[in-house]
């Protein structure tokens, strides 16, 4: 034992003589490699860790109900009865909503401040959308139930009813909810905050990206006689197709896992309406209403879904990187 | 009240120009100099009374002169004169930059450019640019020749072949791209990039070609060619020039104007300019006194 270490400390003699210049670099540039080799081990053993927990602990769920769990209505505590579907199906309608009219309006917003707002305008409307973004989501939560909801029900939700709600396919969304609706708690208007919530991050991201094309390029697309409109979407656009995605993608999963204040005005019912004016619920809203007096299969349960809300966002990261791919391949790939 | 007098005697000695016009030994038609402006008859763009502020800083003071349709001008000076300024109100791309004016007259086709009520994407589609660095759009070869001609055309499918086509081999590219024409336009070389965006330009069917600084980011053979497609380019269209190389002023040009802070020093033929320069700062200049 104490041989091989002395033949060795040995050697590192030897090795140090060798190379006394730039050893002192060398012996920095480990302790550097290893420290920050470990800050990124650490982000996967946490990652492994959550992962490990959320499917140990949604083992016994799916043991009682099977894969039945995602695909059942039911959420029955009484009798002991639990499926994920109305929640599962609340997270992505809400932020299906959201992306609806948040992408619209983010991309306004950016090509607003990034290519037509004059001087004086740029900076504070720029400086308004970073301080929504700083603005805590139970804020908006509170915002939401106190006077959106009860605004939205008030004047927006008849209007609604009575010019969608009549018309085929779609008609049967904008229905009157049964108890009248007066709070204005339902999928729709908890779509919409979502919709406030995540505009302020894409915004900010894209304009961030906007601002990253050289002004030669734009000059030149404008050189040959292109609107702003044309320039936008022609140059700037697939020139910063990386980051907006990102940022879309970032607005995205915020909108899937937002849960204070969808908590507050989703109207946290367990059945799916039919009408997107209906309360409804999500994963995370039902998480955060549930778990402190929860225990046995309805915790279970509970962690189960947590899985299916990791699972989610999981599936969103990876087709937004397929998605990358494409549009890199149709670039790479139409080379012949 | 000086620069007034000043003004009306040039404008008398214009007239005075266009009645008498005498040849020189260079074989031009020669017409008359006026405090080292010469006075171009057939203009393409006439400048009156040009004057361009950023902001507060005046970048143009007072610049009076004509280019010649279907002839190359070039812009010389030292860093900062104001040459890439003034090619830059031809097409009023500075627009795009609040707190950038432009006061005067820019004359084409009888109508003053820099009249409000102008349409300025029709100007830049008339009036077509080429920068210093290559600028491909980002995406296929054809794509960044098409792109432009879609704006203000409708063509059918092989009409528009048949445009990149003519727009490719026209900037002398052809040849190297046809079998990759879907391919990424950033893909190609820096000379080759430079001579799709020449290509580009030239697509719409422009009357004037603004080059700035062309070819600075490039190897000397790729200047070569560039030049080459320049002289070539005369024959259809007005070409201005701006460059720092004062041999490629004189490779390329049939006009010259040198510029020195702000002001136009001097404006003749280019081999007026080289050989017997009328000012003494152009000639510190072209002999490499200064700048």
């Amino acid at each position: 034992m104490s041989n091989t270490l002395e033949s060795s400390l040995e050697a590192d003699k030897t090795h140090m003589h060798m190379n006394r210049s730039s050893r002192g670099f060398a012996m920095g540039d480990m302790v550097f490699k290893w420290t920050a080799l470990f800050f990124a081990l650490v982000v996967l053993l946490l990652l492994a860790g959550i992962i490990i927990m959320l499917a140990k602990g949604s083992v016994p769920a799916f043991e009682a109900f099977g894969w039945g769990f995602i695909t059942l209505e039911d959420w029955d505590p009484v009798n002991e009865i639990y499926g994920a579907w109305a929640a599962l199906v609340g997270t992505l309608v809400a932020a299906a909503i959201a992306m609806l009219i948040g992408l619209p309006l983010s991309f306004g917003i950016a090509i607003f401040i990034t290519e037509m707002a004059p001087q004086w305008l740029k900076r504070p409307v720029g400086t308004a959308i970073e301080l929504l973004a700083a603005v805590p989501s139970i804020i908006y939560g509170m915002w939401g139930l106190f006077f959106f909801a009860p605004w939205f029900a008030a004047h927006i939700q008849p209007g609604l009813v009575a010019t969608l709600g009549p018309l085929p396919l779609i008609g049967g969304l904008f229905q009157m909810p049964l108890l009248g609706g007066a709070s204005g708690v339902s999928v729709l208007t908890a779509g919409i905050v979502l919709a406030i919530m995540i505009v302020p991050f894409m915004a900010s991201v894209i304009r961030d990206v906007f601002e990253i094309v050289p002004p030669v390029l734009k000059e030149s697309a404008y050189g040959i006689g292109a609107t702003t409109w044309e320039v936008v979407w022609n140059v700037v656009l697939p020139y910063t197709k990386t980051g907006v995605v990102g940022g879309v993608m970032l607005g995205l999963g915020r909108a899937i896992g937002e849960t204070m204040a969808v908590t507050f005005i989703i109207g946290n019912a367990s059945q799916l309406g039919s009408s997107l004016l209906e309360p409804g619920t999500t994963i995370a809203a039902k998480l955060a209403n549930e778990f402190n007096e929860a225990d046995g299969l309805q915790m279970d349960a509970l962690i189960a879904m947590g899985l299916l809300l990791f699972i989610i966002t999981f599936i969103v990261l990876m087709l937004s990187k397929l998605l990358l791919m494409r549009l890199a391949a149709t670039q790479e790939g139409r080379k012949t | 009240m000086n620069t007034m007098a000043a003004k009306q005697g040039q404008n008398v000695n214009f007239n005075m120009a266009s009645a008498v016009s005498s040849t020189l030994r260079h074989g031009h038609e020669m017409t008359e100099k006026v405090d080292g402006i010469r006075h171009v008859e057939d203009a393409k763009l006439s400048l009156r009374n040009l004057n361009f502020y950023y902001g507060k800083f005046q970048g143009l003071q007072d610049i009076n002169f004509n280019i010649p349709g279907q002839q190359v001008t070039a812009l010389i000076g030292p860093s900062g004169c104001g040459k890439s300024t003034l090619l830059r109100t031809l097409n009023r791309i500075y627009d795009l930059y609040p707190g950038q004016r432009a006061e005067g007259e820019i004359i084409m086709d009888g109508k003053n450019l820099l009249d409000g009520s102008t349409d300025v994407n029709m100007l830049r589609a008339k009036i077509g640019m080429v920068f210093q660095k290559p600028t491909p759009f980002p995406m296929s070869i054809y794509d960044n020749i098409s792109f432009g001609v879609k704006l203000y055309e409708r063509l059918s499918k092989s009409d528009m072949d048949d445009r990149v086509e003519w727009a490719l081999r026209k900037a002398a590219i052809w040849d190297e791209v046809k079998d990759k024409l879907k391919q990424a336009g950033t893909a190609l070389s820096g000379g080759q990039q430079q001579r799709l965006c020449i290509a580009r330009s030239i697509a719409v069917k422009p009357e004037v070609m603004l080059f700035d600084e062309p070819t600075s980011a490039l190897d000397p053979l790729s200047t070569l060619k560039i030049e080459e497609l320049i002289h070539e380019l005369k024959a259809e269209f007005t070409v201005v020039i701006v460059t720092h190389n004062m041999q490629q002023a004189a490779r390329v040009s049939d006009y010259t104007a040198f510029m020195y802070l702000g002001k136009m020093v001097e404006y003749d033929h280019t081999n007026i300019i080289f050989t017997k320069p009328g000012k003494k700062d152009t000639e510190d200049y072209i002999t490499g006194r200064f700048g």
